[in-house]
């Protein structure tokens, strides 16, 4: 379900400020996601990156500036229903282990009190699209699955009340290379028919050139570059050429 | 011991379902606080050291000391099993709550924040993931309260609650091992089985535990209900039994110290005053000063207790030795300070008995106590904790002679006769009326320094049960009170208490069968 103003961004950081413990952590951060865009935050570990999406379904609250979801500022929202319309997928997943994979997807849509049947077609839906044939796995429990079913139930459970924006907070870095790559192969398939709006947090640039329309490369709580892949391919920025150098060390091949 | 539970079974299953009952009713109180409190804490950080600091502490404070602090107390206090409860569900908070607050904490962050991010409100984490995910956790801490209380509960015998502690402290008292057993051993597989039980039912909520789990919870949650019934039914009924007996006229509270003399004297003023129709609600068995406190505040109406020990234990005097001084001191402050009435002296003097093994005093030929004081350094001492405190106990006692014992041994005053007779100690300090005196062939060396105060037995009464103008319900009792007391004052010689004890602690024999024999026979009985 895209959303057809594409000239209005759907999230806007104006001007925003995070300091913990008087220690800026973001620092005037100005950014605008466009609807169906996939907005990838890439950077180091500490560079502000997860902050960064942890402020837009209000986990975090700027200290400075304003974070507009759909025009209105989160501290405007019912955090509850802002987060209901916010999708979000991390990186153990967080099942919920005592849930089954079916009540896991399940959640939000139950939250919301669908109906018994329209969950249950909902879920099976969800399974589908993920590759996680229903009637084998809707009755499991999260710790009789693979890591690479676990993150698709994880992406199941984030799309299942259909919210118009998706965080995804390193959703692959756990995975084993090979189901890491296809994962990521699926992804991409997946939110090209889905036409949602993204933003994808990653420090693996392989996977922020072949996700991301637009790659925003961050650090020390700032963005550095903001660019589309090719441009950020092309750019002469130092920290963007050390992270594409990576690309031609052999270490990284196994990644792809 | 076959022929012993042939006998006692009623009354041994009786005092385990009370035992149960005190458990249940504990550890159910117990959780509708800590549960709340735990889940608080972990909202509240700050509040969290000093609350299961609170708790800790609670669990430090001795039985006896707390139900010294919750006799005088209104609604939670008084004699009996509130009190027991109140005692109880202090000592099983700390488990609890920490369980309560690591079994949250201990949820997995990311599934923490997945919850949240999902936009579940705190109500829904708490309730539908903290709490369930916490719950083998939280069991943990209820299964550890629950065998805690179980042991413990043995102290609400000392409040006159029952349960299986009387058993025990009978059986120390009358150094009956079977009652020993009749009370330790059902408690003992009660906490195993409870242990066992707790264990079954925290593997169904261990996560990843199998799917047929939400039926089995079903059943757990049933089984529970079920107890929960069948336990409260029982101390419904039990209630209900109680009352029936309180509701008629004239209804007297007789107390006494825990202790068989101090039970046989309230024995008999229970049993004269039943011989007038007037229904008698024993309050047995009050430990260290639980009598005094518990008649000072209307809990109980009438209790034996010693001139010795209300003149410097409870009025804070300095000892003296003039026993008609003590008794009239006694009986003017008993009258200003507590508006109780102290009866004439029954006959006879409990005082501090040194007391040495037979075999010793004959191969020594020790008579008194000076005589062995030169022995002391070669000597261990076992005293009861009172000994020990009391300003005419251990301290200036050992300083009117001149002893310097080997060991002091601080240590229940039942145990030290058993103590003695063992050859775990050397000398003791027990009660000249004691009647394992003569059944463990102990020899009592003479007080020739006269150090000890005299301990003339006497009742303590409250006042409005003494005179007439009384507007109390039991004003009819008045009268026969009056004429009972009368009756008992002077009626009973050393020796004559001596072989009453020995009747029951040496000879076994029934308290209540004793007391009637012997009220038969001085011709007390109406």
């Amino acid at each position: 379900m895209a959303n057809e103003n594409n000239h209005k961004p759907l999230v806007d950081f104006r001007n925003v400020s995070l300091a913990i413990d008087g220690q800026a952590i973001i620092d005037q951060l100005n950014l605008s996601v466009t609807s169906g865009e996939t907005l990838v935050l890439l950077g180091e570990s500490g560079c502000g990156k997860t902050t960064t999406l942890r402020l837009v379904n209000r986990l975090l609250t700027p200290t400075a500036g304003q974070v507009m979801v759909e025009d209105r500022a989160t501290t405007d929202w019912d955090v509850i229903r802002l987060r209901r319309r916010t999708g979000y997928v991390i990186q153990e997943a967080g099942l919920f282990p005592h849930f089954t994979v079916a009540e896991n997807v399940a959640l939000v849509p139950s939250l919301e009190n669908w109906t018994k049947d329209k969950i249950a077609a909902r879920v099976a839906e969800l399974l589908t699209l993920v590759g996680l044939e229903p009637a084998r796995f809707a009755d499991r429990f999260p710790q009789e699955l693979s890591g690479g079913q676990r993150q698709r139930v994880g992406v199941a459970r984030a799309l299942a009340a259909d919210p118009p924006l998706l965080l995804m907070d390193e959703p692959f870095g756990a995975l084993d290379p090979l189901t890491r790559s296809t994962l990521q192969k699926e992804f991409a398939q997946l939110k090209a028919r889905l036409g949602k709006t993204v933003i994808f947090v990653t420090h693996d640039v392989r996977e922020a050139l072949m996700l991301g329309s637009r790659i925003a490369l961050m650090d020390h709580g700032r963005i550095v570059l903001l660019e589309t892949p090719e441009g950020f391919a092309n750019s002469d920025n130092e920290l963007a050429r050390a992270y594409l150098d990576t690309l031609s060390e052999p270490s990284a091949v196994a990644g792809g | 011991m076959t022929e012993f539970l042939k006998a006692n079974w009623a009354d041994i299953l009786s005092h385990i379902a009370q035992h149960v009952w005190l458990v249940f009713i504990a550890i159910a109180i117990a959780i509708v606080i800590a549960l709340p409190v735990g889940i608080l804490i972990t909202r509240k950080k700050r509040l969290r050291t000093p609350v299961l600091g609170i708790a800790n502490v609670m669990q430090t404070i001795p039985s006896l000391a707390l139900f010294g602090f919750l006799i005088p107390l209104p609604f939670i206090g008084g004699i009996g099993p509130r009190t027991a409860i109140v005692a109880l569900v202090f000592y099983a908070l700390l488990p609890i709550i920490r369980n309560t607050v690591t079994g949250i904490l201990g949820v997995d962050k990311a599934v923490r924040e997945a919850a949240v991010a999902m936009g579940m409100t705190d109500r829904q984490v708490l309730l539908q993931v903290e709490l369930p995910l916490a719950m083998s956790v939280i069991l943990t801490g209820v299964r550890v309260a629950v065998v805690i209380t179980i042991g413990v509960a043995i102290i609400a015998a000392e409040v006159g609650a029952g349960g299986l502690g009387e058993y025990i402290f009978r059986g120390l008292r009358l150094n009956d091992n079977r009652l020993l057993l009749a009370g330790a051993v059902p408690s003992a597989l009660m906490a195993l089985l409870a242990d066992f039980g707790f264990g079954l039912i925290e593997k169904r909520f261990e996560t990843g535990a199998a799917r047929a789990r939400r039926i089995s919870l079903r059943a757990i949650a049933a089984t529970a209900l079920a107890i929960a019934v069948l336990v409260m039914g029982f101390g419904f009924w039990r209630a209900m039994k109680n009352r029936s007996g309180a509701s008629g006229r004239g209804h007297f509270v007789v107390g006494s110290k825990d202790f068989t003399e101090s039970n046989l004297l309230a024995e008999m003023v229970a049993q004269m005053l039943e011989s007038y129709d007037v229904t008698v609600d024993r309050r047995f068995d009050l430990g260290g000063n639980l009598a005094h406190t518990a008649i000072v505040n209307g809990q109980i109406d009438i209790y034996p207790e010693y001139t010795g020990t209300a003149f410097t234990a409870i009025l804070q005097h300095q000892p003296i030795t003039d026993a008609k001084a003590v008794l009239d001191q006694v009986r003017r402050e008993y009258s200003s300070q507590f508006n109780l009435v102290v009866s004439g002296s029954l006959g006879f003097d409990n005082t501090f008995a040194i007391l040495v093994r037979g075999e010793d005093a004959r191969k020594l030929d020790l008579k008194t106590i000076s005589e062995a004081a030169k022995y002391s350094n070669k000597w261990r001492a076992g005293f009861g904790h009172d000994f020990m405190v009391r300003p005419d106990g251990y301290e200036g006692f050992s300083r009117a002679y001149n002893l310097n014992f080997a060991d002091v041994k601080d240590m229940a005053l039942d145990l030290t006769y058993k103590a003695l007779a063992s050859k775990q100690v050397d000398v003791i300090a027990g009660n000249s009326t004691d009647g394992r005196i003569a059944a463990l062939d102990l020899v009592q060396l003479g007080d020739d320094r006269h150090y000890f105060p005299p301990y003339e037995a006497v009742f303590i009464v409250r006042a409005n049960n003494m005179t007439t103008d009384s507007q109390a319900a039991g004003s009819r009792t008045v009268p026969i009170l009056r004429s009972i007391i009368s009756q008992l004052e002077g009626a009973i010689t050393t020796e004559e208490m001596r072989k009453l004890n020995y009747e029951v602690d040496g000879a076994k024999r029934d308290k209540k069968n004793v007391v009637r024999e012997w009220l038969l026979r001085k011709g007390l009985l109406k």
